[in-house]
């Protein structure tokens, strides 16, 4: 009851302090604002980046030619020995007739050429279409399958799969490595705001400690100011995330650069990203002011 | 019984300045005692001593049974809690009204909003401020000031008053105004050290005298003798 009761109290002058203070406060408020709205883009962009490449993942096929002279025990040896490979997620045969098919379906000038083959006369291949758990591990597959007697060719979309997926993966870091940094500054840029307010309220901390505050009743209105810090400059960032993401997602009705990317759906990824801003606002008011009172008090 | 007793105090200042040597001194429970003593003598030295602002660099202090020197800093609170402490410059909240100022000395302390009421109430009441609770301290007369910083040292019921020259801006009149609640205050029971340079007050109040000389005690007068002896 007693500790609620301060809390309750130091929360309200935490309020009457900022708004007394406001310049200082302020300073501090758009600090932690224009982390916070750093963070929502980045976490935006990261876990867009990461949707895109688990879509592309997906649909990453490795495609094995078979050897058109190979006969049904060979294309079954070919078979386990593909399904001995590390790193293969599941395998499935296509036989040259069910390829021809989907050719002549898919277009009227393969159909009109296609038509007249017969099985013998007909140069495409058997196939093994082979997918992989770990897509940076394709090309160690793609390499033992191409070692299997009676494989002609692999192919498996080199190159671009790789460098698309680098490509994201730098980005995703880049992003990381922005808000860490971010957060260290804003920290360090509340902790000396707070230190400025401390200062100049030096002489009501020198009379708390004459009353017999102690130490924790000293620290506790600070690191609650701190913690209101947080929690105002996280308003702007989370309506940006809210009402800014949704808005993209509706213009874009979902997709970016074509269906290259498809968007997380806002909801409820916004709350998430909008509830992970609070308290990564929070934590690092909190966490300036704790810093500049443990040293600025000496205690 | 003895509220305070020091048994052989010795403070030397980092700056190697020795402010208080060889000090015996035990003060009864209850009493009204003064410190004088000319500017350096090492007067606020060892009311500091008293509620641990500073630490003596040899010999013992107990105030209300805790050994203030082997205090740490982390515990020196429990020993603020029981004594109050009033200076010449009032040191209050420019910011914050009479109430909240008296108000602050609770308010960390987590009691109830009512019983802050009743307590900070009764305190005004009893230095005479009652009708000024809403007033900011730069709308109250320098005796104003210190009333509401005696009301502020007093409202957690402390056994112990220090008050450190709270006449020392104020005019003759006001601060035998001053004077009056203090002993107001000893008579419901609170011990009351104070130190000061007004000699009329110290001959019109009667009480215990001590004379500092040099960081050492000159002259202990008893109850109602200083005025005689010092015609
Ligand atoms: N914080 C301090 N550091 C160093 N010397 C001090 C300090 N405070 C007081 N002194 C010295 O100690 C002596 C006693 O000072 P003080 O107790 O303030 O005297 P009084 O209150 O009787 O005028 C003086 O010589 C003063 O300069
Ligand atoms: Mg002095």
């Amino acid at each position: 009851m007693k500790t609620i009761r301060i809390i309750l109290r130091n929360i309200r002058d935490a309020f009457k302090g900022v708004f007394r203070n406001f310049s200082l406060s302020f300073a501090s408020i758009s600090c932690i604002t224009i982390t916070l709205i750093v963070v929502a883009i980045s976490m935006v962009l990261s876990e867009n980046v990461d949707n895109f490449t688990l879509l592309v993942e997906k649909d990453v096929t490795i495609v094995a030619f078979i050897d058109n002279e190979a006969d049904q025990d060979k294309i079954e040896e070919i078979k386990d020995k593909i399904s001995m490979i590390d790193n293969v997620e599941k395998y499935e045969f296509k036989s040259k007739q069910v390829i021809t098919e989907e050719m002549r379906d898919s277009s009227e000038v393969f159909d009109s050429i296609m038509k007249n083959w017969t099985d013998d006369e007909n140069p495409i291949q058997n196939t093994y279409q082979v997918k992989v758990v770990d897509i940076n591990k394709i090309k160690n597959v793609a390499d033992e399958i191409k070692k299997i007697d009676g494989i002609t060719v692999v192919k498996y979309g080199e190159g671009m799969v790789e460098q698309l997926i680098s490509t994201f993966e730098f980005i995703h870091k880049i992003c990381i490595g922005a808000v860490v940094a971010l957060i260290l500054v804003t920290a360090f840029l509340i902790s000396n705001t707070i230190k400025i307010t401390i200062g100049s309220r030096q002489r009501e901390i020198g009379i708390m400690r004459l009353i017999g505050a102690s130490n924790l009743n000293i620290r506790i209105p600070f690191i609650i100011e701190g913690l209101v810090l947080g929690l105002l400059g996280s308003i702007v960032p989370i309506i940006i995330t809210i009402y800014g993401y949704t808005e993209l997602y509706n213009r874009f009705g979902g997709h970016l650069f074509s269906n290259l990317i498809k968007l997380i759906k806002p909801v409820p990824f916004v709350y998430k990203t909008s509830l992970l801003l609070l308290v990564v606002g929070v934590l690092v008011g909190m966490f300036g002011s704790w810093r500049a009172v443990r040293k600025h008090l000496k205690i | 019984m003895d509220l305070i007793k020091l048994n052989n105090v010795k403070k030397t200042y980092r700056t190697g300045v020795t402010a208080i040597q060889g000090l015996n001194l035990t003060i009864a429970k209850g009493d009204f005692v003064f410190i004088i003593g000319s500017t350096g003598c090492g007067k606020s030295t060892l009311i500091k001593m008293l509620y641990r602002e500073e630490k003596p660099t040899a010999g013992q202090i107990i105030v209300g049974g805790i050994d203030v020197g082997k205090l740490r800093n982390g515990k020196v609170y429990k020993i603020r809690r029981k004594i109050g402490v009033v200076f010449q410059d009032y040191k209050l909240l420019p910011k914050s009204t009479v109430y909240e100022n008296v108000a602050f000395a609770l308010e960390i302390f987590g009691l109830p909003k009512d019983e802050i009421y009743s307590k900070v109430i009764k305190v005004l009441e009893l230095v005479g401020l009652k009708n000024k609770i809403k007033n900011y301290p730069a709308q109250l007369s320098g005796g104003e000031q210190q009333r509401v910083a005696i009301a502020r040292a007093i409202v957690n019921g402390p056994k112990l008053l220090i008050c450190d020259e709270p006449t020392g801006n104020l005019d003759p009149k006001t601060s035998m105004e001053i004077m009056k609640v203090l002993e107001e205050i000893n008579k419901l029971g609170t011990t009351i050290i104070m130190v000061t340079h007004d000699i009329n007050i110290v001959k019109q109040m009667n009480k215990r005298v001590i004379v500092l000389d040099t960081g050492r005690v000159l002259k202990d007068y008893q109850k109602g003798t200083y005025a005689h002896e010092n015609n």
